[in-house]
Formats: C-alpha cells, structure tokens, sequence
C-alpha cells in the first residue's frame, strides 16, 4: 500500500472546509427570540417592538459571528446581507400590516346602513353618515374623469401617432413630466385661484375640485395611454394603410381597439390615486354637511375631506366622530382597493403583454 | 402618340384617387389631438401664471399689510421645515428601499416575487388621509416611549434634545410615515432597473467565485445606480408635495431647530398651507399662494433633476 | 495550475427535464479538450457543471462526480463558490464590466479573493494576466479607460485576463470567438496555444475546423432522438476523431451529414 492514501472526502476536501448546517439559522433565530425577551421580561422592558427590534439585532450578530468562525468573512457578509433586505422587506410589511388592521377595526364600528344612508346634516354627537361625502367623491371623481380622459387619451394619440418628430411633441412630453411632480395642494390652489378670479373670492364649488383634480389626473392618463399606444405594433397600422384606410380611422378601428384594455386599466388606476386627495379638495370644494349633488353651487363633501375634518375637528364628545373617520377611511381604502383589482383583473385578462 | 406636357384637366382623373371627403376626416382629428396636446401646455402655462399673479401681492405689499407678516421671513421656517421633513424621510426610505428591490430582484424565491411586489406596491394606494389616521393612532403612541429613551439617554446630542411630546407627534414620527408612503415609489424604479442587470454581467461575477452579495456589488449595483439615483429623486419630489400626513400627524409650530421629539416642530409649506388656508382671507390668501409657489419651484427643480438623470442614463447604454 | 478532471457518470437535469445523460470523460491537464456537437446537445451544460454554473439557474441540479485531481466538485458540503475559483469560465460574449477601467476588470476577481492585495503586487498581477492573455501591449497605457471602450476581440481576450488573474487550474471556454471576427479569432486561438501550457483549457465549439485546430482531445456530443437527452458519443485523441472516429454518428458530424 502506498504511504500517501487518498485524502478522505468528509475530512479534507478543501473545497468544504466550513459550511453552516441548514439547521444552525432558524434555531439561532428561535434562540435569539427566547433569549432576548426572557432577559427584556427581567428588565421590564417587554414591548413588543423592542423585543422584535432586539431579537433580530442579536440574531444578526450571532449569526454574522458563528459564519466568520466557520465559513469566513466573505460568506458571512453574504449571509448578513441576506438577512438585511430579507428584514427589510419585513420592515415595510408592519405598517401595511399595521395600517390595514387597524383601519378594519377600527372602521367596522360605524359600517351600517346609517352610514352610508344618512348626511351630517343637523347631526351633533353619535349617529349620522358619510352618504353625502360618498356622493360627493362620485361626483367629483367623475366629473375630472370626463374631464381628463378626452384631453389625456387626445393628446397621447397625438404624440405617438401624429407628432413623433415635431418639436411640440417633445414640448408636451417635457411639460407631462413636470405635471407629474405638482404637488397636490398646489394644483388645489390653482384651481382656487381660477374660480375666484372668475366667480369671486372664497368660492368654493365641486367642479372646482374636478379641475384640480384634472391636473393630477392627466399627465398619469397621457403616460399610462402613450405606454400602451407605443405597443401596438407598427406592423398593424401600416396593414391598414396598405389597404387605403385612411389615418384617423386606422387610428380608430385598429390602433384603439388594441390597445384598449391597457387604456382602460391605465384610466382605472390613475382614478385610483386621486380618488383619495385630500388637499386639493379642502381648498376647492371645501367641506358640506349636507348632501349637495350640484356641482356647479355651493361646497361639495368628499369621502377623504370628510375623514379629515371629522377627526381633525371632531365635536364634543370625540369618539363618535372619531369612529365616523374610521368607516369613512375604511370605506375609502376599500373603494381604492376595489379600483386598483379591476384595473389588474382588465389588464391580465385582456392587455397584450410586452416580453419580460 | 400624342405626349402630353399639360397635366390631364381635373374632370379626367379617376375619381376614387382624389381625396376628398376622406380629408376631412383627418384633419378634424388630428386637430382635436394636436389642440389636446397644446390644452395641456396652456394649462400649465396658467397654473404658473395664477400661482405667479396671485403671489405677486405678497411680494409687494407692505409687511404690515400682511397678515402674516414679512413674506420671507414668514415662509423661511417652512421652506426649513418642507426641506428638513423630506430629508428625514429620504435617510430612512433609501436603504429600506433598495434592500426591499435587492430582496424582490435577487433573494426572494422566484415563486412569490410577483406577489411580494404586489404587496409593496398595495401601500402606494393607500390615502394619505389613511395615512395620516395611522400616524397619529398607531404610529406616535407607539413611537413615544422610543423618544422617551432617546431623551434620556442620548439627550446631549442635539438632534434628540428638548422636551419630549406627550403625543408622540413630531417631525420624527411624520417623517417616518413620509417614508413609509415615499417607498413603494423608490423600491417601483430601483426593482425595474435591478431586473435590467444584464445577465452577462451576473455571469461574469458568479464565475469568478463571487458570492450572492458580492455579485450584487459588482454587477447589479454599479449598473443599476442612474435608475436608484433618479428613483430617489422621485420619491424626494414626492416627499417634498407630500400634505395631509403631515398636516395630521405633526404638532407644529413656526420655528427652525433640528430637534425630533419635541411638540413643537417646522412644519412643511403644504401642511401649513392645508391647515392655514380654510380660514385665510384676502392678502392672506395671497401669501399662503405665495408659499405655493416656493413649493412648486421646490419640487420642480427636484423632477427635473430626475428626468435629466434618467436621459443621461439612457444615453450612456446607447452607447455600449 | 493545471488539474486534471474526471467526469463519472455525469447526469443533468433541469426541473423534470432530462438534459444530459451518463457522461464518462477524462479531461487531461495541460492540454486542450473541445466539445463539438450540433446546437442543444448538451455541451454547455456538460461544461458549465464543470464550474457549477448551471446551478445558477432556478431547478437545475445533477447526479454523478466531477473529480478535479480526486477531489469531487459535488461532494456533500460542497462550497460553490469555491469550485468556481479553481475553475475559471470565459463566456460566449464578452463581459467586461462597463463601470469599471481594465485594470480593475483584471482585478475583479483578485479583489473579491483576497480584501489585501498592496499596489505592488495588483499592478504584478495586472501586467502578469494581461501578458499571458496577449493584450498587454495594447492597453498597457490606457489601463485606467473603462473595460467597456475596447474592440470585441480585445474585450474577450481582458475576460480571459480576468479568469486567469485568480490563478485557477482550469479554463473553461464556452464558444468564446462566436461573435467575434476572423481576425480576433486567431488572436483568440494563439493565446489558447499559449494557455495549455499553464493550464487545463477545455473549449466548447460550434466550429469543426476551430475544434481541429486548437485542441489536443475532442469530445463528440449527440441526441440520440428527439426529445432524449444529450450524450457523449465519442470522446478521443483529435487525431483520431477528426479521421478515424469509432462511431458512425461522429463520422457523419464530422463529415457534414448533418448539423
């Protein structure tokens, strides 16, 4: 027998030295935990946030040091890593969490019919509803709607099927850019400033909610609508050309048609964000106990408007008013949770989609 | 054979090519398109216009006239406040943010990626209204006793000194809450541009014996960093807008310090705009437009900035 | 430097597909081994197990042994990480890192091994790698410009300096002159040359003529059907494969009956 056998696989492949069980992280994890918050028990200190925060710093060093020790630096760090952007994204999972629990039980209180039948109008102390901010959202959120759809769906045809080249289309695309970065209250304030100078000072009406909305609204119209537009291929367009169809009908039967479930999610989802502003309708349509269905007279209540007055200047006692800004937050959040599904159910059902 | 040198006379040629009805069409309709297109550019041109006319008295009146006082002096701790507020927000949305993309991109199994964005991306259709309820409900109660500690313990840094809010409702708090709304935006880019890693790059890495993260820091990262950057600056943008969480969860006052947990904090222009402006009247009305338009200008110069970023950027991989 | 590689009953899967099936090879050091065969026969992946670079992707995983001078690349515990730093990979396209110069392209690997290397000793190792991979004199005066600024057949050969850089025992090259020009291809094949002497160089082809020219050992991959997984048909002295093949299925390869 040669003096030098071959080296033993378990003991000295070079290429081993140094792994962590697959075990060794959710038992140091458990220890960590029970560790941490027997010693917090003893300091009475138990809150729960700090027993989390704590644990987890304890569970990070522990672990960072036992993979130094066996598996070296380099992997360690990538361990350290992974457990840093895996923490991470448990970090903003809370205030989801946090947000949507306490929203639903705070809010189911007031979800009776009372709320969404009757107005605050004469109402002082418990009872009362929402229906008239209810209305109010409809109604403005529809209005700006109608308003931004035939402007944003217009001018994003323009730029992608008239205007490619011209100097204007780079213009608008530039100036859409900068209309996604107006802060809400200050598009709120323009549209102030247009009412009064036109009507007076101090006025305060739901179309002119609807026009500050707009503002919001059709810069994401025209982007989400030229995304889709783009998509459509040439070859398509130009099949209806060769067949002596002339531009806007292209445009019309074939362009449209196709990328219409993408526009529609597009719209969709853009009514999604602005169905829950607050700050531009303080200013423009102002705040109404009862329900007003003009929006042409007279302030306008909408559902965010009425959340915030009836928390921020609740009467006497609070609690009642504080519950009626949980419904009506409940109730916002979930028409927005309902808008932002049928936007994604149309789009994954229906839209052509890009190759990823 | 005749060779004709005139052009046939207009009764002869054959009908069907002549376009006639046709082009009424088009023209109708790209001029609805073309004026949809300039409606955009003259309604900003009067957002501008208004906010400039509208803020023009508060430049030029008379600082008694006023009722808040002299303009500058009086938007100076909000400006600080808007400014300072956003800052905050962006320390604590940044690392969270790109941890949360490298976790989407690069860690989380392949399976549930789609739905953990989806889940990230549910807290950018939250209300602020919402946003600012959970601030003041949950967030501050249970921040307060974490003030507390950091009062008494790191007291003599100046960040962390005065007296500690009863509330728990300070620029602190409002802006953990900014951030909370900021990131989803941050994480949306930061994810699009970490999916673009070339997968050469990726490849080149691992076979030289990288690790996971040292991939990551050698290709995913340096290539990504224009898209992080300019996600950044969005997010910023929006920070700076951002009115009714602040407006709701911040206990305010008109100073200028950097201390996180006291009750009284530099509110953000919009915030103050929000809750100053129902009762405003006249030259009132005026400045808080004023302040307005400090903000726009703000925010302005941020996009902006973002933009240029993202077109260099595209530039630059033109090139390769 | 320079090991030599047992492959024992080598199968690859991804998920539930079959990809490769029972490869037996001896891989000799110093010396050059091709792996020719039509497209999706599996020889990529034959070679990317070498370095474990199959596992990248999502499912993939493998029965059997490669053996790197005894030592089993697949033992239980295996680090892969450390498998790749003996074993170094030269890809189809060229990839130099575009953020950074070439001479932190050479050292890209160098850094992620050893956090201290003194100046003197990275400069040592840039001139060293970039001499044996016949670049030096091109780029020894722009050393700071980015990897990305070079010509296609000049970035590949800074990736074959990046590979060797680390010192590895082997070489693996997988169709590295397939999207450059003729020219370069030459380059790329002298260099190859000069590599065997150092190191273990084992080379996957499209390209018979390349396969003749360049290598010291061929190995011939097929389908035996549709659908079935890919095999090693016949693995031999390149002498002998390219004139005097055992099996018919490699004679008409080689002949141009098909692929």
């Amino acid at each position: 027998m040669p003096k030098s056998l071959p080296q033993l696989r378990v003991e000295v492949n070079p290429l081993t030295a140094g792994r962590l069980p697959r075990f060794t992280e959710p038992a140091l994890l458990v220890v960590s935990l029970v560790v941490t918050a027997a010693f917090l028990s003893l300091l009475a200190a138990a809150n729960p946030a700090i027993i989390v925060i704590a644990s987890a710093l304890v569970f990070l060093a522990t672990s960072f040091a036992l993979s130094v020790s066996i598996e070296g630096v380099r992997h360690a760090k990538d361990r350290l890593a992974a457990h840093v952007v895996t923490g991470f994204f448990l970090v903003a999972l809370a205030p989801l969490v946090s947000l949507a629990w306490g929203t639903l039980a705070k809010g189911v209180a007031r979800m009776d019919p009372q709320f969404f039948t009757y107005s605050m109008r004469n109402v002082i102390g418990d009872g009362g509803g929402a229906v008239h901010a209810i209305w109010g959202t409809l109604i403005i959120t529809g209005m700006a709607t109608l308003i931004s759809v035939p402007i944003g769906l217009m001018t994003a045809i323009y730029l992608v099927e008239y205007g490619s080249r011209h100097r204007l289309s780079s213009a608008i695309r530039f100036f859409v850019d900068v209309m996604t970065g107006i802060p809400s209250i200050v598009a709120g304030l323009f549209a102030y400033t247009l009412f009064s100078l036109f009507f007076g000072p101090g006025t305060k009406v739901g179309v002119a909610g609807a026009v500050a909305l707009s503002v919001l609204m059709i810069p994401t119209v025209v982007r989400s609508t030229e995304e889709m537009l783009r998509l459509v291929p040439n070859e398509l367009r130009e099949a209806s050309y060769a067949l002596g169809v002339p531009k806007w009908r292209t445009i019309v039967k074939v362009v449209l048609p196709t990328s219409l479930a993408g526009i529609i999610t597009g719209v969709v989802l853009s009514i999604a964000r602005i169905i829950g502003e607050t700050a531009p309708l303080l200013v423009t349509a102002g705040m109404n106990q009862s329900m007003n269905t003009n929006p042409f007279d007279a302030p306008m209540a909408t559902l965010p408007v009425f959340v915030y007055y009836q928390y921020v200047t609740p009467g006497i006692p609070q609690d009642p008013y504080h519950a009626r800004a949980w419904a009506g937050a409940l109730t916002l959040i979930l028409i927005v949770m309902l808008l932002n599904l049928i936007g994604r159910l149309i789009s994954w059902k229906f839209a052509p989609k890009p190759g990823r | 054979m005749t060779t004709h040198t005139v052009p046939d006379p207009p009764g002869d040629a054959d009908r069907t090519l002549r376009r006639t009805g046709r082009q009424v069409g088009d023209v109708v309709f790209r001029s609805f398109s073309t004026g949809s297109g300039i409606t955009i550019l003259v309604l900003l041109a009067a957002v501008a216009t208004f906010l400039v006319g509208m803020s023009i008295p508060a430049f030029t009146a008379d600082a008694a006239d006023l009722p808040f006082g002299d303009f500058w002096a009086y938007v100076a701790p909000y400006a600080f406040g808007t400014v300072w507020a956003a800052t905050l927000a962006m320390l604590f949305a940044v690392p969270l943010s790109v941890g949360i993309a490298l976790f989407l991109t690069h860690y989380a199994p392949k399976r549930v990626r789609q739905i953990f964005g989806y889940i990230i991306d549910l807290l950018a259709a939250v209300p602020s209204v919402v946003f600012g309820l959970w601030g003041i409900n949950v967030l501050a109660p249970l921040m307060r006793p974490l003030f507390v500690w950091l009062n008494e313990n790191l007291g003599w840094i100046p960040f962390f000194a005065g007296k500690v809010s009863g509330t728990g409702r300070t620029i602190l708090t409002a802006a953990v809450v900014l951030a909370v709304m900021v990131l989803p935006i941050i994480t949306a880019m930061c994810r699009e541009v970490f999916t673009q890693t070339p997968r050469l790059h990726e490849e080149a890495s691992l076979a030289l014996g990288a690790t996971r993260w040292e991939m990551i820091r050698q290709a995913v990262l340096p290539f990504g960093m224009p898209g992080v950057v300019s996600g950044c600056m969005l997010g910023l943008g929006r920070a700076l807008g951002e009115t009714m969480a602040v407006a709701m969860v911040l206990s305010p006052a008109a100073v200028i310090h950097v201390k996180l947990l006291t009750s009284s904090n530099p509110n953000t222009i919009a915030a103050n705009i929000a809750l100053t402006f129902p009762e405003a009247f006249q030259l009132g009305v005026n400045q808080l437009i004023a302040t307005g338009l400090v903000l726009f200008v703000i925010t302005l110069a941020v996009n902006m900035t973002a933009r240029w970023v993202v077109a260099r950027r595209k530039e630059f991989s033109g090139a390769n | 430097m320079s090991k030599r590689i047992e492959i024992k009953d080598l199968d690859i899967y991804y998920g539930k597909f079959h990809a490769v099936s029972g490869v037996n090879m001896t891989i000799q050091p110093r010396a050059v081994t091709a792996f020719i065969g039509s497209s999706g026969c599996g020889k990529s992946t034959v070679l990317r197990s070498i370095n474990r670079m199959h596992e990248v992707i999502d499912g993939a995983y493998s029965t059997g042994q490669v053996l790197l001078d005894g030592v089993d690349l697949y033992g239980p515990g295996v680090d892969p990480v450390r498998v790749r730093r003996q074993v170094g990979m030269v890809f189809q396209a060229p990839n130099p890192f575009p953020t950074m110069s070439i001479r932190e392209n050479v050292l890209a690997g160098v850094r992620l091994n050893n956090a201290k290397v003194s100046k003197a000793q990275a400069e040592e190792i840039v001139e060293k790698s970039l001499r044996a991979a016949n670049l030096w004199k091109e780029v020894k005066d722009r050393l700071e410009r980015p990897g990305s600024g070079l010509s296609g057949g000049q970035q590949q050969r800074l990736c074959i300096a990046r590979a060797i850089a680390i010192s590895p025992d082997v070489v693996l090259m997988d169709e590295p002159c397939s999207a450059l020009d003729p020219i370069s291809t030459l380059a790329i094949e002298d260099l190859i040359h000069q590599l065997k002497e150092e190191y273990t160089v084992v080379i996957v082809t499209h390209n018979m003529q390349q396969a003749a020219r360049v290598s010291d050992q061929t190995a011939f991959f097929n389908l035996k059907e549709q659908g079935k997984p890919g095999e090693l048909i016949e693995v031999a002295s390149t002498e002998k494969i390219f004139h005097n093949p055992d099996q018919k299925a490699t004679e008409d390869y080689i002949t141009g009956r098909f692929g």
